[in-house]
């Protein structure tokens, strides 16, 4: 790609770009949200066409108008939220939309079928191609995913942050397939904002700032504070310096709790802990470990079936979010989508979402819109908020942004516990900074700061207790600081049991 | 960017309103053979013309404008709340018959005592059961999950069938050459202004901006607005939605019902057993052409108003049935529920995340946001 240029109503998002990508390299596109990654890719992949520039493949400039017309090309993409039928067989996935015809009516699964066994042979899986691939874990339908690409005979695969949702161990997977992939000649973009995942397999890094290409590295020849300041365009403070913490006396003290997922079956059995002010607690675990529900249950949003919960010494088991609310509890939720926010509501109106009933925000049922407004005018200046203005619509805010939105809501009253579920999600790396920094600044003021998270890295280098959540169960509670990653990547995988069977099965459940 | 916040949410309507005069000169064009015998071009801007001055021609055109418009705004406040909280409110046809006979049996109870007494205290019987007609859905919603959509309209049914067995059986007036109930005598509402505006058209008048402060400047409406928006998010601020679902019904019942009452205390003077109304039906299209907002849907009460009050000069001027107001009436409110042609027509972008009130609905259809 040369010199592509992309303009949108009031941004550059593209200015003169140039990539190259050579056969049989993994090349990544590191950049913040909102650098230009997706818009370049979305001219690639035909979804957007540039205001000027040219495409050549193997030498030849090319027009690529649609993503039929870039798949025709060899040019595949792998989206971030899998594009996959839950309930349809692995096979049936793949086949989708290119479904090999016996006759007019009727598919030839045969031959297809054949070449997916092949395919998967030579990745070294046991992959059963008729089990619905909802059955199958996250790590597994990223697989599927790559592989359906492969057999659309993409010679150049684009992939979207294709670790996020992974574990570290499913990650490692990924990549040996990546390696094995450009043996044979093809091409991967890599779209990441891991920083270390980005050294650890990335042969060139093409680093993007505000449309413009900033800079090319070499792994070798770079490190992490290097690239992040490519990248944000100043220093950053990659681990926040976390200084000492004072614990003091218990703030929150659970005890075997038991809570029930939407559909009824038990999946927090019997949980204790305890979190202390001036402490943070971070729970690790596999995504769906249990966790969502534990974290609902001790913010009032889900009514827990068996277990007591303390505050402050005061039972609260059950207590209602407004409740809990009054007493301190602060709760930056995971979806901030579906909980945080409400997307179609100015700032003004999300930063007092929780608040909104009470002076200084209201008398009696009236709202007091002067102190609404002063109030997010604060916040916006305190919190680093981007935002043209505090009147607009939040979801035209950036992602980074609106988690400030969050942040600065929770944490403005002080509270007692601060729960913080995956507060870093889907940020890049200038955001991420802030909220680690936020999160300190809270525990060293005497905060009891509970936080969850699926990212290894940052319950490493926040907490000061980890609790490790495995099938419902904390399964091991250690010290943080003396913890390292292998040793609770083992433990999330495996929940404590050494056999090298329980390894296999927790980092994906290989199906046959 | 309030402005133009403002002029984004007022440009479909408008453009709506447009391309459906369009579409009805079209058809007055084409059918135009049957009234004059000929071909005629000239047609849709005499029959507009007229309907024009017939609206707003004469004082008396102006007056019978705000008479018809009163228990449309009243109507369309009634569907628009709903629509702030997430509910789609089809029952106001239901709402408004239940209101409008609680009002004739209290005013015909009371039709030799004093205006004073009798005046509120049918009005206040006309909302009353009007608020309990609109929480029996909500409830409902709010604690089985029934979809409001398929109780309301259910609950139509019965309205109309419980009003005609009341004026046929217990309420029918002695001595009257068909079934209806006795005059309401001393609770007909006064006349204020021309030869019909009576003080219903004032209840209209002060509903619009009760609701607006209490949907925007109040928590109530913050809590209901945020419901409509984010039922989950509601949640975690720590609202009951449930709470909201039936207060929001309650409210919109009692508007329908508040409509009721003006109608028969104002104009009729008795409730007949074959009431019939369309009340319901034009109060979703005034709540959609004024998007929900209670300032709007003064203004979208008012246009159809103005089309109802000025379909009979069209008719005697122009020679074009009044029904032709029901065609732009329901061409109106397609453009609305299509607005994508309307962006397309007039090249109109999107705003960002935009959530208009068809989406809202189609997103609870189904009952996703169970509370």
């Amino acid at each position: 790609m040369r010199g592509i240029t992309k303009r949108y109503p009031g941004v550059l998002a593209n200015d003169a770009i140039d990539l190259e990508v050579r056969p049989g390299e993994i090349h990544a596109l590191l950049g913040e949200n909102g650098a230009g990654k997706t818009t370049l890719m979305n001219i690639l992949y035909g979804l957007a066409t540039p205001d000027s520039g040219e495409i050549l493949l193997d030498g030849k400039q090319v027009r690529i108008s649609s993503p039929s017309d870039a798949i025709r090309r060899g040019i595949s993409m792998v989206h971030q939220h899998f594009m996959l039928v839950p309930v349809m067989s692995v096979a049936d996935n793949i086949l989708l939309g290119e479904e090999p015809m016996a006759g007019p009516i009727f598919l030839d699964r045969r031959a297809a079928h054949e070449r997916l066994h092949e395919l998967a042979r030579f990745f070294g899986w046991e992959l059963d191609l008729n089990a619905p691939v909802g059955m199958l874990s996250v790590g597994w339908q990223q697989r599927v995913e790559i592989l359906k690409a492969v057999y659309r005979n993409a010679q150049i695969l684009v992939l979207d942050e294709p670790t996020a949702v992974l574990t570290p161990q499913e990650t490692k997977e990924i990549f040996v397939m990546l390696r094995r992939l450009t043996t044979q000649g093809y091409s991967i973009i890599f779209i990441s904002h891991k920083l270390y995942e980005v050294l650890e397999i990335a042969d060139r890094i093409t680093v993007i700032r505000r449309g413009k290409v900033v800079g090319q590295r070499v792994p070798a020849e770079t490190n992490e504070k290097d690239l992040a300041q490519l990248m944000v365009g100043r220093e950053v403070e990659l681990t926040v310096d976390r200084g000492t913490s004072h614990p003091g006396e218990p703030r929150l003290t659970v005890a075997g709790l038991h809570v029930r997922d939407d559909r009824g079956r038990e999946v927090v059995h019997g949980v204790d802990m305890e979190v202390r002010s001036g402490e943070i607690f971070g729970i690790a675990g596999v995504a769906g470990n249990g966790q969502d529900e534990l974290v609902s249950a001790l913010v009032g949003l889900r009514q827990p079936s068996g277990g007591r919960v303390h505050l402050d010494g005061i039972e609260v088991t059950g207590h209602r979010p407004r409740d809990l609310h009054k007493r301190g509890v602060a709760f930056v939720p995971a979806d901030r989508h579906r909980y945080g926010l409400v997307l179609s509501y100015p700032l003004t109106d999300n930063l007092v979402l929780t608040d909104y009933y009470d002076a200084p925000y209201a008398r009696g049922i009236v709202r007091d819109e002067a102190a609404i407004r002063q109030h997010a005018s604060e916040a916006v200046e305190q919190y680093d908020i981007r935002t043209p203005s505090i009147d607009v619509a939040t979801a035209t805010l950036s992602g980074g942004n609106q988690q400030k939105v969050i942040m600065a809501r929770e944490l403005d009253s002080d509270p007692r516990l601060l729960v913080l579920d995956q507060p870093t999600r889907g940020l890049d790396v200038g955001s991420i900074e802030f909220i680690h920094r936020q999160a300190i600044a809270k525990r060293d003021a005497g905060t009891a700061i509970l936080l969850v998270s699926a990212e290894l890295d940052e319950i490493l280098e926040l907490s000061d207790r980890i609790g490790v959540m495995y099938r419902g169960k904390l399964v091991v509670v250690m010290d943080g600081r003396s913890a390292t990653k292998e040793e609770v990547g083992l433990l999330m995988a495996t929940g404590g049991r050494e056999s090298a069977e329980a390894t296999v099965e927790a980092s994906g459940g290989v199906p046959r | 960017m309030r402005l133009q916040h403002t002029a984004s949410v007022v440009i479909i309507p408008l453009l709506a309103i447009v391309l459906a005069l369009v579409v009805g000169a079209v058809v007055l064009v084409l059918s135009s053979p049957l009234v004059g015998g000929q071909l005629d071009v000239m047609l849709p801007v005499k029959a507009y013309a007229a309907l024009a001055e017939g609206a707003f021609g004469s004082f008396n055109g102006l007056v019978q404008t705000i008479v018809s418009s009163a228990p449309l705004v009243l109507a369309g406040l009634a569907v628009g709340i709903g629509f702030k909280a997430g509910l789609f409110n089809i029952g106001v046809q239901g709402q408004f018959l239940i209101g409008a006979v609680s009002a004739a049996a209290v005013g015909a109870g009371l039709a030799h005592g004093s205006p004073l007494l009798a005046i509120p205290a049918a009005v206040i019987a006309a909302m009353l059961t009007g608020a309990i007609y609109g929480f029996i859905p909500g409830f409902l919603k709010a604690y089985t999950g029934a979809h409001e959509v398929v109780t309301t309209i259910m609950l139509n049914y019965i309205a109309i069938q419980f009003v005609a067995y009341l004026i046929i059986g217990p309420m029918r007036a002695t001595g009257a050459t068909f079934a209806r109930s006795p005059d309401v005598g001393a609770a007909v509402l006064p006349i204020l202004v021309g030869r019909n505006g009576h003080l219903g058209i004032l209840f209209a008048l002060v509903a619009v901006p009760i609701a607006w402060w209490l949907l925007f400047r109040t928590t109530v409406g913050f809590e209901v607005r945020t419901v409509g928006a984010n039922p989950d998010a509601a949640r975690y601020a720590g609202m009951s939605p449930r709470r909201i679902l039936i207060l929001t019904m309650s409210a919109c019942g009692l508007l329908a019902g508040l409509a009721g009452a003006g109608e028969i205390l104002g104009i009729s003077h008795f409730m007949p057993a074959g009431y019939s109304t369309n009340v319901g039906w034009d109060g979703i299209t005034v709540a959609l052409l004024g998007r929900s907002n209670p300032i709007g849907i003064l203004f979208g009460g008012l246009l159809f108003g103005a089309m109802r009050a000025g379909s009979n000069l069209m008719q005697i001027q122009a020679g074009v049935p009044v029904q032709m107001v029901d065609v732009l009436q329901g061409v109106i409110l397609f453009f609305l529920a299509a607005e994508l042609i309307v962006r397309y027509v007039f090249r109109v972008r999107a705003a960002h995340a935009e959530v208009t009130e068809l989406k809202t609905i189609s997103r609870s259809y189904g009952g996703q946001t169970t509370p």
